[in-house]
């Protein structure tokens, strides 16, 4: 209890600042009750196990290694860790640059229509992933699927086959689709960061001389880096967090034998259960777990291995 | 443990950000406007036959709604993939309806073992029920009965009537492949309509529909279950060398084609058979084939016996935190009673009554289905009693293995020793 006279005149008492407690308890409070606790309640189910009588008694990491050696679990497991693996490398070489050519197409002064490309480009990703899956399963249909007669038109149609159903190809296919459905995200966050760069140091480089591609590489590229890292964290956290897409176009079996399976479909089965198989909810936190912990890895790695030796220049 | 489970599910949806898609819809109001004395209580159905909506709310309900009106009944069906999971978790929340319809053993076993299913024993009109109709919906002791059996389907193949005559029906493997042979040498017709990307076909229309010949029916089911026979045994190993033959008579692309693709080559007109579950009869009278026949699962030699798949598919039974279980008795005895089984047989033709009671069928076609029965010796889909409880489960490696063999990426031997090696690693009467 400061008396006031202590205070010196004309300056107020230091005063606990609720209002940045008041502001920001909402987003605490919400991301608290539906992400943090439901969070840290899966990891902590996933450290018990059923004993004979149907208890859960606490396991240690048992399931965690179970899951990752036991021949009943862990080929499944790794099959689904390595096309999650594969999944996130299409997007990684293909969506991303794409999205940033796309981005740098679309941020030239000359190209009329901008603003039409850049909607179409990104409306698929505001479209229900089901009816992506829908739209993609028909145009590559065998029986009446436009791919094919799209093939034909050019000549080609010995190149078609049922990507979907042939264990060499569905997964490429699936992952393609995605791209597909997600080019407009690192497209936008591209042009974003290529628009903020100031037109005096682009003038000044092609006063110097600098073609387009010389522009490009030794000032743009290295000015949006940054964003490259974040879009790279986008696509990685994305990709091994992703089901819904597998889900419509394949099935949760993911099949051909497996070969789609990544690790959000393999998650589903084992916790939700899939047709005769029951839901095994303490083995389903243990994937969830391992996800968890992926991707944990996957953006520390990121987040001193290459952010922080990021060099940011002023734009 | 509700409060956990409800938790849980909250973070997996917030974690896999994943789309209202991938999550189990939200669930229909259980029958919440409990009503005083005399007034309209309203009772809801969970069910994974959503085709069946029109038939349900035209003809079914309002037939008992009319005997019974004090008592509102509706029928709200999920997807049949998503219906396993999503009614799950409403019972976990409980949200779920005061009626549940049950899919056939362990999991409404598991159901009425969490205490969500009510026992069924004295309820009236369960009488009308043999031992083998009530074997997929009680208790392995036998104690407790939780469903009133609805229905069963059975397999084998439907024929386009216009690609080959009666005459032509075969019996034997023989006679199957030169009638596929004949129809592709005319061009006109894709010999036989099945894809492989849904995988469930190639198990449940396939290695199931043509297997319990070679296993010979309940003989060879119990076998497994007893661990007195393998699926590395010749039985199932010749099932798979029957599915990896049918591949060039497949439709170009067969690989990634679906099953609703294949229901509307068939219907279509364009393929000559399709390998079926009856069930598939009410959607082939609405959208064609306009002549329409049925032959059952060929066999080795003329004059083998036959044996069929005569699966026990579907039933009902209470959920056992309804507010009112009088009345969802009052419902379930009616589905148990020969009124129902007769508007539910005719109604969804190529669904079959499990009842005792006598059942007319209007439609020539599902009676000479149903006719099989005293032909040839009924039996289940052998992976589904007892043998599916353990991991890897054998289901999903029969979809898996069936479609693999079709598609020519494993031998019908490597399909065997793969099954076999994922029942021996968690079934103890297969580990002797």
């Amino acid at each position: 209890m400061a008396a006031p006279s202590a205070v010196a005149p004309g300056r107020r008492p230091r005063r606990f600042p609720w209002h940045i407690v008041v502001f920001l308890a909402p987003a605490v409070a919400v991301y608290t009750a539906f992400m943090v606790w439901p969070l840290i309640d899966t990891l902590r189910l996933s450290l018990f196990r059923l004993d004979e009588v149907g208890q859960t008694v606490f396991g240690g990491i048992d399931n965690y290694v179970r899951l990752l050696t036991d021949d009943r679990w862990s080929p499944r497991f790794w099959n689904a860790f390595q096309n999650n693996v594969v999944f996130f490398a299409i997007h990684m070489l293909v969506q991303n640059p794409i999205g940033l050519g796309l981005a740098l197409l679309l941020t030239q002064r000359v190209l009329r229509g901008r603003a039409v490309y850049r909607a179409l480009i990104f409306a698929p990703t505001v479209l229900s992933v089901v009816i992506i899956g829908f739209i993609w399963k028909l145009i590559l249909s065998p029986l009446w699927g436009i791919a094919r007669d799209g093939l034909q038109a050019v000549g080609l149609e010995d190149l078609f086959g049922p990507w979907l159903g042939v264990p060499d190809t569905a997964l490429i296919t699936v992952s393609l689709i995605s791209v597909w459905q997600w080019v407009g995200i690192p497209m936008i966050l591209f042009s974003t960061a290529l628009l903020s760069i100031s037109d005096e140091i682009l003038e000044a480089a092609r006063v110097d001389g600098a073609g387009k591609w010389h522009t490009f590489w030794s000032i743009q590229l290295p000015l949006i880096l940054p964003t490259v890292g974040i879009v790279a964290v986008l696509t990685f956290v994305g990709n091994f967090n992703a089901f819904d897409l597998i889900y419509s176009v394949q099935g949760a079996l993911a099949g051909p034998a497996f070969s789609t399976d990544i690790l959000g479909t393999f998650f589903y089965r084992t916790f939700f259960g899939f047709q005769l198989q029951l839901g095994n909810p303490i083995m389903g936190a243990t994937v969830a777990g391992m996800m968890f912990l992926i991707i944990l890895f996957g953006v520390c790695l990121y987040l001193f291995g290459v952010q922080r030796r990021l060099v940011r220049y002023e734009a | 443990m509700k409060l956990r489970a409800a938790v849980v599910f909250t973070v997996i949806t917030m974690f896999l950000a994943a789309c209202a898609s991938g999550s189990p819809a939200p669930a229909e109001s259980g029958g919440a406007s409990a009503g005083a004395g005399g007034e309209t209580v309203e009772l809801t159905i969970e069910s994974w036959r959503n085709d069946d909506l029109a038939v349900w709310e035209d003809t079914i309900i309002p037939a008992f709604e009319a005997a019974n009106p004090n008592i509102k009944v509706t029928f709200s069906p999920t997807a049949p993939t998503e219906y396993n999971a999503a009614l799950n978790s409403k019972l976990e929340g409980g949200s779920a309806g005061d009626l549940i319809t049950c899919r056939p053993f362990d999991a409404s076993l598991e159901l009425f073992t969490a205490g969500h299913l009510a026992s069924l024993n004295d309820l009236p009109g369960m009488e009308n029920f043999g031992d083998v109709a009530k074997s997929a919906w009680i208790t392995d002791d036998g104690a407790d009965v939780f469903c009133v059996p609805m229905a069963s389907v059975i397999h084998g193949f439907f024929y386009n009537a216009d690609a080959m005559t009666e005459a032509d029906e075969p019996t034997t493997w023989d006679q199957f492949y030169a009638l596929l042979d004949h129809i592709k040498g005319l061009g006109t017709y894709t010999p036989l309509a099945m894809g492989t990307h849904d995988q469930w076909e190639s198990a449940t229309m396939g290695f199931q529909n043509i297997g319990p010949n070679y296993w010979k029916g309940e003989e060879g089911r119990q076998a497994l279950i007893d661990g007195t026979a393998k699926f590395t045994d010749a039985p199932y190993v010749e099932t798979w060398a029957q599915l990896a033959a049918w591949a060039p008579y497949l439709e170009d692309g067969y690989e990634s084609v679906t099953y609703p693709d294949a229901q509307q080559l068939f219907a279509s007109g364009q393929a000559a058979v399709y390998p079926a579950g009856s069930w598939d009869l009410a959607f082939f009278r609405e959208n064609g084939p306009e002549n329409l026949g049925w032959f059952g699962p060929p066999v080795v030699a003329e004059g083998d016996p036959c044996f069929i798949s005569d699966h026990t598919d579907i039933a009902m039974g209470m959920n056992s935190a309804t507010a009112h279980p009088d009345e969802a008795k009052t419902f379930l005895s009616w589905v148990a009673s020969s009124e129902f089984a007769g508007l539910y047989s005719n109604a969804l033709p190529g669904f079959f009554s499990l009842s005792d009671e006598p059942v007319t069928l209007e439609d020539p076609l599902a009676q000479e289905i149903v006719d099989m029965r005293s032909d040839c010796e009924s039996t289940i889909r052998n992976s589904y009693q007892i043998l599916s409880r353990g991991e890897p489960n054998l289901e999903n490696e029969l979809w898996a293995v069936s479609a693999g063999v079709i598609n020519g990426a494993m031998t019908p031997e490597e399909a065997a020793q793969q099954v076999q090696e994922g029942l021996e690693a968690w079934y103890e009467p297969q580990q002797q």
